[in-house]
């Protein structure tokens, strides 16, 4: 990888001090891939910091409340703007900041500037891992095929296509196959999901229909709603496939059971009643 | 007012379809006959997204100028010798076509496809005051046979399959063989095309609309791919084109290039298979129509000018235009003007995840699809088609196919802020939005109740990695499982396990 890229811009030959912005629904429902997140980015040449966080405010923004939005931008800009970077493992949620923030204050004196600022420095984690930091390999093994789907706003916003392709590459026993519309929306759209759930319904059975048509044994994205939405409807469909953020195979942590599944230990070990050894 | 709407009980009709079997069945044909074609015929031309670029400032120009070109083109029709009538509204606009009907005693006025005519509900006004009207176009024939609406807005009976048509054409056509075979494509054409032959030479009035008017001409383009128009707009003696305000465009060298968009972003064609350009009524020659040969070798010039001694060959008597407004101007200087420079190619809608679940009808009102979630509140209101902008995944995808690169997702999204703004959207999508930013705008507590949340999730889903029912999540849980959280917040962990940093 090429060296100047490790450095920190405002400090020639430090590391590149990377605050992560784990996203909300990492935050509360799979920290794995925070972990996963910060792994990669470590090995990549970063200090990784995780300042307070709550959520970019894209439901507030795509359900029409604007000053949510605003208030919760403002938040972000102030807890993130002192670091080189700011990485976010979701194309929908760093979309979010580099394209919408700064929207949410175009025409504002005292804002836009900043707005402008941290959307500049942010980016979505392969992209950034790709084509900031030059990576174009990991060191990870994972036994068996996969299948990716290209969440919608990684791959229109952001234009993130090949770049989680080059990285899945290089893992060790991987094998990479395409599903039919791999690049068709799964359904999830925030709210949509359940303010139209009936139609989100139908796009993703379609989805699960063309992922488990392509034999892979476990589905990749890179936006934890997508992965949610899919896994929810394969296990529905009884579906033996693994569902995963790209960020825990990239980083050979898949420790942790796939999205909605448990390991048999695991399961035995949580419903032991308490007090009682196993 | 305009075509009736059902755009308020969206759920209702997208519910409706979506349930029906033939329907979906039907609707796949979107998928299959226009995202590939589309997608080769762009790559195949190396300038397509420098066109896009060109196309979006020719009618950014002509939409802040607007009223000037107006003024210009209505000049050039009126010099050419045909008439410019504009409309404020769909009732105007259907009162200026029946008084032109009237004015020549027409008892059929013949229609090429026009989406216009369907937004100002043109056919049942003319119906209703005696004149008949025969759309050409064959979907749009079809679907006049069934008393159906276009649900598509470049293929209006795209939801229908051929059975369905035959079933249809041996409904009314009962002056043919009742032992004819109809199970080929190409049957059913050849039925269409010799029963449309005999309404084209009977109308006394053709009526189409426009794809563009060109100011510095005043002449009106139609793109189709039957010849239909061609056959309704020059065989009868009045030619009436109803547009609305958008279409227009300043000059025949920029309509060039937005034609090179319009195909390739529509079906997949390099071009449609006839653009015809209308500049007024038929030209009188100033002498007898006697026709002399002319030598091979005279030059242009006196070729031109033997021309207009001679007179047009063919052409209307007559020859007017209606410029519909219809809510079209409020929208301009707004944050939906870019809407106005849509060119009607259908590309948002045969690459919508949504339209290929519910088609078009489902919509409620003309204009399916994302670029009538945007244009749809703009026409005839939020109140009444406020589930529009709001039944959408942001996908993006619209926006990535527009030619005119439209920000579609972006404009439904300012549809959703007027509809949050005036408290149009549901209660408890309001209040579970409030309580959700009042702990978002509080980074401790909300650090607290979520590890307080996630245990208590884990726990209740201890020893499974899923909830099949979860309160409060029953929309979810639904059609599709919610997966056990893995117990512990990632910022609780981080700081356990790495201290603060």
């Amino acid at each position: 990888m090429p060296v100047e890229s490790l450095a920190s811009p405002d400090q020639p030959g430090a590391a590149p001090r990377v605050a992560l912005f784990a996203t909300c629904l990492v935050d509360a429902m799979r920290p794995t891939v925070g972990f996963a997140a910060a792994k990669l980015l470590e090995d990549a040449g970063c200090t990784v910091h995780v300042p307070p966080q709550t959520c970019c405010g894209q439901p507030a923004f795509n359900n029409g409340d604007r000053q949510t939005s605003r208030d919760l931008a403002l938040q972000m800009i102030a807890a993130f703007e002192p670091y080189d970077y700011v990485v976010v493992p979701s194309g929908s949620c760093g979309g979010m900041i580099s394209k919408h923030y700064p929207e949410l204050f175009a025409g504002d004196p005292n804002l836009a500037g900043r707005a402008e600022r941290l959307a500049a420095k942010t980016f979505e984690l392969v992209s950034f891992l790709t084509d900031v930091l030059g990576v174009t390999s990991v060191s990870a093994t994972f036994e068996g095929r996969v299948t990716y789907h290209d969440s919608c706003s990684g791959l229109r916003e952001l234009g993130i296509q090949s770049q989680p392709r080059k990285l899945l590459a290089s893992v060790q026993g991987l094998s990479l196959v395409e599903m039919k519309d791999n690049d068709v929306c799964c359904g999830f759209g925030g709210t949509f999901a359940v303010k139209y759930g009936e139609i989100s319904d139908k796009i993703v059975s379609e989805k699960a229909v063309n992922a488990q048509a392509s034999e892979a044994g476990t589905l990749l994205a890179g936006d934890l709603g997508c992965l949610m939405n899919m896994a929810g409807k394969l296990s529905r469909k009884g579906s033996a496939m693994d569902v995963r953020h790209v960020a825990e195979v990239l980083a050979g942590m898949t420790a942790t059971p796939p999205i909605g599944k448990v390991t048999p230990d695991a399961a035995a070990k949580e419903t032991t009643p308490r007090g009682t050894t196993p | 007012m305009s075509a009736q709407s059902t755009a308020h009980s969206f759920k209702a009709n997208a519910t409706g379809a979506m349930a029906d079997a033939q329907l979906t069945g039907n609707l796949k044909a979107v998928r299959q006959n226009f995202i590939d074609k589309r997608a080769k015929a762009a790559s195949e031309l190396p300038e397509f997204e420098a066109l896009r670029e060109n196309a979006k400032e020719i009618k950014n120009h002509t939409l802040a100028h607007l009223d000037l070109y107006l003024e210009k083109y209505e000049a050039k029709v009126t010099a050419s010798g045909g008439y410019v009538h504009f409309a404020a509204d769909a009732e105007e606009a259907r009162q200026i076509t029946l008084d032109i009907c009237r004015k020549v005693g027409a008892k059929t006025v013949t229609k090429g496809k026009s989406m216009i005519t369907e937004e100002v509900g043109l056919n049942a006004f003319l119906e209703a005051n005696g004149v008949t009207p025969v759309e050409t176009d064959l979907g749009e024939y079809i679907i006049q046979l069934r008393g159906e609406a276009p649900s598509h807005i470049i293929a209006p009976a795209v939801h229908l399959n051929k059975e369905q048509i035959e079933s249809d054409f041996r409904r009314v056509h009962t002056h043919l063989d009742a032992n004819r075979d109809l199970t080929e494509k190409t049957s059913l054409l050849t039925e269409a095309r010799a029963v449309l032959r005999e309404k084209f030479l009977v109308a006394d009035v053709g009526i189409t609309g426009a794809n563009f008017l060109i100011a510095e001409t005043g002449t009106s383009i139609i793109v189709t791919n039957e010849g239909n128009g061609d056959l309704t707009q020059v065989l009868p003696k009045v030619h009436v084109v109803m547009a609305s305000i958008e279409k227009m465009v300043p000059t025949l060298e920029d309509v060039s290039q937005i034609l090179r968009l319009l195909a390739r972003s529509a079906t997949g064609q390099e071009m449609s298979v006839y653009t015809t350009l209308s500049t007024g009524p038929r030209r009188k020659g100033a002498f007898s129509s006697e026709v002399d040969a002319g030598s091979r070798e005279e030059n242009a010039t006196k070729k031109e000018a033997r021309a207009q001694a001679r007179g047009d060959v063919d052409g209307p008597e007559e020859y007017h235009v209606i410029i519909l407004d219809n809510g079209r101007s409020a929208m301009l200087g707004g944050e939906f003007q870019d809407m106005l420079r849509c060119i009607r190619c259908a590309a948002c809608m045969n690459h919508c995840p949504v339209y290929h679940q519910i088609g078009g009808h489902a919509y409620g009102w003309i204009y399916p699809g994302p670029m009538g979630s945007v244009l749809t509140p703009s026409l005839i209101g939020v109140d009444e088609a406020g589930h529009l902008p709001n039944a959408s995944t942001f996908c993006g995808r619209c926006e990535s196919v527009c030619p005119m690169k439209i920000p579609l997702p972006k404009m439904m999204r300012h549809w959703r802020e007027r509809e949050f703004e005036r408290n149009l959207n549901p209660a408890i999508a309001r209040y579970g939005l409030g309580l959700w930013a009042f702990f978002a705008r509080r980074p401790k507590l909300y650090a607290l109740s979520t590890r307080i949340a996630m245990k208590a999730m884990r726990l209740l889903g201890r020893g499974k990695g899923r909830f099949t029912w979860l309160l409060g999540a029953s929309a979810w849980t639904k059609y599709r499982d919610f997966a056990v959280p893995e117990g512990e917040t990632f910022q609780a962990k981080w700081k356990r396990e790495r201290g603060v940093k």
